[in-house]
């Protein structure tokens, strides 16, 4: 292998500055066109679609008057905007509360399910799974009518006990409500990354840290966690980018939830609103790119603040 | 290696033809994907969107009386489903069908976008005497006809017998009445009165106007300025009435048109429901009035706040509209005058609750009046409540930018809901709201 390696080398070295243009050029086409497919999606499906919305977002739209070109001024309508700011402080509130609370889980189960192997875990690793495969809005839809005070099961649970049950859609705990569905829904798929990547570490370490005497509990903490370090700050990421961009269980639940969600509880919400509802094209996608913002300004800060540990990303 | 340059080329070029592909395709204005079976081949089609419970009928009706146009039926959703569906047609330039049925009150909001045709010129002439005075105003903008009114909706106060009996109370006559009767009910332990639903602020605005208020004045002839009147006195104590009630747990705060509403009429949760005409119709749809509740409902004039001078108010209702998009104008013009417009499609309309119908041979029928509603037990809706309240309604000017208002409006209700503000206080806001986006849309605010 080595040798014919250097062979090639060599070969190389003795060809022309000609052959060796041509041959370069050959494998700059050949790059290309096997690049080519991916990049005609890549380009029509996100790059375009993104720099139409900006370029959309720079403009006003009045029905009086019709457009105008304004620059930020969409942007400085969004950032003292009231619905934006507090749509937006919400999901930032939610992420620091769902995303430990998901991980947490996750974390927790996926450990378990590692050091036991049983048949009843395996069974147990599907069914914890089981939820993420349900579509968003099936499992929206559904929690919807647990809730519900007219015929879901807690009033008469709590009916049982001469308690009235608590209105996980009225205002004062919509956000349990959802951080439950959410967590009900995602906790599962993260349980599985872990799991995988648990899956991957050699279980020879393991032996080595029992030789030296640890225990299962010092396995965990020294050994496992800090090795799927890496999965765990990519599934931070992907839940801080999801959670940020939050949509469509509280879409779902407005109809539910009498009042408690408003058009502009997210700011992908009032985004959607914005563009599909007032026509607002415009200002629509001033707040998309708002949030873009946002949700990049947290994930820099997220790798920022851990890149020390680990060398991802 | 010639071989797999050949299979990249192909699979790019296939990736590439993949894309012309999706993007050819029209969607809404498509005439493929009816919901109705056109059976007439060779005829032009005109793509019609709409909501009727009965609209399969209705098209059939018009297809097998038409062989020189036929129609092509989409159900994309009822009411905020369908005009938000319009509304990205509209800005996309591409995808509106060639008629549209909307509610009275959002033609301006699309009149005022340049996104229907003055039917004026199609022969209207022909049909003006087959509609009331009021009726071609609620459709018209100016001197221009943007719509072939369909459906009203008067309004009145739909109850239940049984709780009206267990309690011993009489129909109200006055809100001051309705109160006290819900007061009453409360102190037995009975059920909640009626509902205040944050997502129905069309029937506070019809209450507001009930009590004088006048929203939006605007006048086509200076289309760049317009009156918004929120928070004067009427508006504040309508809400101020509403949030009372709501506070003191006399009626609930349940959004409308859901699985939850529903069933709490049918369980006998809401002892009145403040509705329109139509309302019967779509409460049997949803179920209501069928099984351990059969019977049970009867409809009363709509409460005053004068008794001596009642006003009567109008909630939804609904027209035939065609959009700037339709290549052939004046066909789809005359599928507009001539949909839900035939002796039989009005019959079934009106015999079963459906709609409520403005086309003058069905309302001076006296069959029609003389009906007697199986939901109401047998009751003549239309002769004790609605036609009186249909024949007294004066017609209201909606405002060009209805969604955002009304947007505004559940969301200072939602507030009022939740006790963060009083009826008083959401009505400024509302008015502070509304103004506002009036001016950033290019309005001048009066």
């Amino acid at each position: 292998m080595t040798l014919l390696t250097e062979k090639r080398a060599r070969r190389r070295q003795h060809e022309t500055p000609k052959i060796r243009g041509k041959v370069h050029l050959r494998e700059h086409l050949m790059g290309w066109l096997f690049v080519g497919p991916f990049a005609v999606v890549f380009l029509a499906f996100l790059i375009a679609p993104l720099a139409y919305a900006l370029y959309l977002s720079l403009f006003q739209k009045k029905l009086i008057g019709g457009t105008s070109f304004v620059l930020f001024d969409n942007y400085v309508k969004a950032f003292t905007d009231p619905s934006f700011l507090s749509g937006a402080w919400f999901v930032l509130r939610f992420s620091l509360v769902s995303i430990p609370l998901q991980i947490g889980i996750a974390l927790v189960l996926a450990l378990i399910l590692d050091a036991v192997t049983t048949l009843f875990a395996r069974f147990s690793r599907l069914m914890i799974f089981l939820p993420y495969a349900i579509p968003t809005v099936i499992g929206a839809v559904m929690w919807g009518f647990l809730y519900s005070k007219g015929f879901g099961p807690l009033t008469d649970i709590f009916g049982l006990f001469g308690a009235t049950a608590p209105d996980f859609l009225g205002s004062d705990l919509i956000f349990y409500g959802l951080l439950n569905v959410v967590t009900w829904q995602w906790a599962g798929y993260y349980m599985i990354i872990l799991y995988a990547a648990l899956q991957g570490v050699d279980p020879t370490l393991y032996e080595a840290a029992r030789m030296d005497g640890a225990g299962r509990w010092q396995i965990a903490t020294r050994i496992k966690i800090p090795l799927i370090a890496p999965a765990l700050i990519l599934i931070l990421v992907f839940s801080l980018i999801g959670t940020l961009q939050f949509f469509n269980e509280p879409q779902i639940l407005r109809y539910l939830a009498a009042g408690t969600i408003g058009t502009d509880f997210t700011p992908n919400m009032y985004a959607y609103q914005q563009a599909f509802s007032l026509a607002n094209f415009n200002y629509g996608s001033a707040i998309s790119f708002a949030l873009g913002g946002i949700v990049f300004i947290c994930v820099y800060a997220f790798l920022f603040f851990t890149r020390k540990r680990r060398s991802f990303l | 290696m010639k071989r797999r340059r050949l299979l990249a080329t192909v699979a790019m070029l296939a990736a590439g033809s993949g894309l012309v592909a999706c993007s050819s395709d029209e969607g809404g204005s498509d005439a493929s994907n009816c919901t109705n079976t056109i059976t007439k081949q060779n005829v032009p089609v005109v793509t019609m969107w709409g909501w009727y419970p009965n609209t399969q009928l209705v098209v059939d009706n018009f297809n097998k009386q038409h062989d020189d146009v036929q129609v092509c039926w989409t159900n994309v959703g009822q009411g905020g489903d369908e005009y938000d569906k319009f509304q990205t047609a509209i800005s996309a330039g591409t995808g509106a069908p060639d008629v549209i049925m909307v509610e009275a009150d959002r033609i301006p909001t699309f009149q005022i976008q340049g996104a229907l045709v003055d039917i004026k010129q199609y022969g209207y002439d022909a049909v003006k005497a087959n509609y009331g005075e009021g009726a071609w105003k609620d459709v018209s903008v100016g001197d221009a006809v943007y719509g072939v009114p369909v459906d009203g909706g008067p309004m009145g106060m739909i109850y239940r017998k049984d709780i009206f009996d267990k309690y011993k109370i009489t129909p109200p006559k006055t809100w001051a009445e309705y109160e006290q009767a819900a007061q009453k009910v409360k102190d037995a332990g009975g059920p909640l009165f009626g509902d205040l639903g944050a997502n129905v602020p069309a029937v506070l605005m019809a209450l507001q106007i009930q009590k004088g208020a006048s929203p939006f004045t605007f006048d086509p002839a200076q289309p760049k300025s317009i009156g918004v009147k929120l928070n004067d006195q009427a508006s504040k104590d309508v809400l101020d009435y509403w949030g009372g009630l709501a506070k003191k747990g006399l009626v609930g705060t349940q959004d409308q048109f859901t699985p939850e509403y529903i069933s709490g009429v049918i369980n006998g949760k809401y002892a009145t429901y403040i509705s329109a005409a139509w309302a019967p119709g779509y409460l049997t749809g949803a179920g209501v009035g069928k099984g351990q509740d059969t019977g049970k409902f009867a409809v009363a004039p709509l409460p005053q706040w004068d008794p001596a001078n009642p006003v009567q108010v109008n909630w939804g209702g609904s027209a035939f509209s065609v959009t700037k998009q339709a290549k052939k104008p004046e066909l789809a013009a005359k599928v507009a005058y001539g949909l839900y417009a035939d002796k039989e499609s009005l019959t079934d309309g009106w015999t079963n609750q459906i709609i409520f119908p403005l086309n003058l041979t069905a309302l001076k029928d006296p069959a029609f009046a003389d009906l007697k509603v199986a939901f109401f037990d047998g009751q003549q809706a239309n002769k004790e409540v609605y036609l009186p309240a249909a024949e007294a309604y004066k017609g209201v000017a909606y405002a060009p930018f209805g969604q955002y208002y009304l947007d505004a409006m559940t969301k200072q209700v939602s507030e009022v809901i939740k006790g963060s503000v009083t009826g008083s206080q959401a009505a400024d806001k509302l008015q502070e709201d509304v103004a506002k986006y009036a001016k950033e849309q290019g309005f001048t605010v009066q």
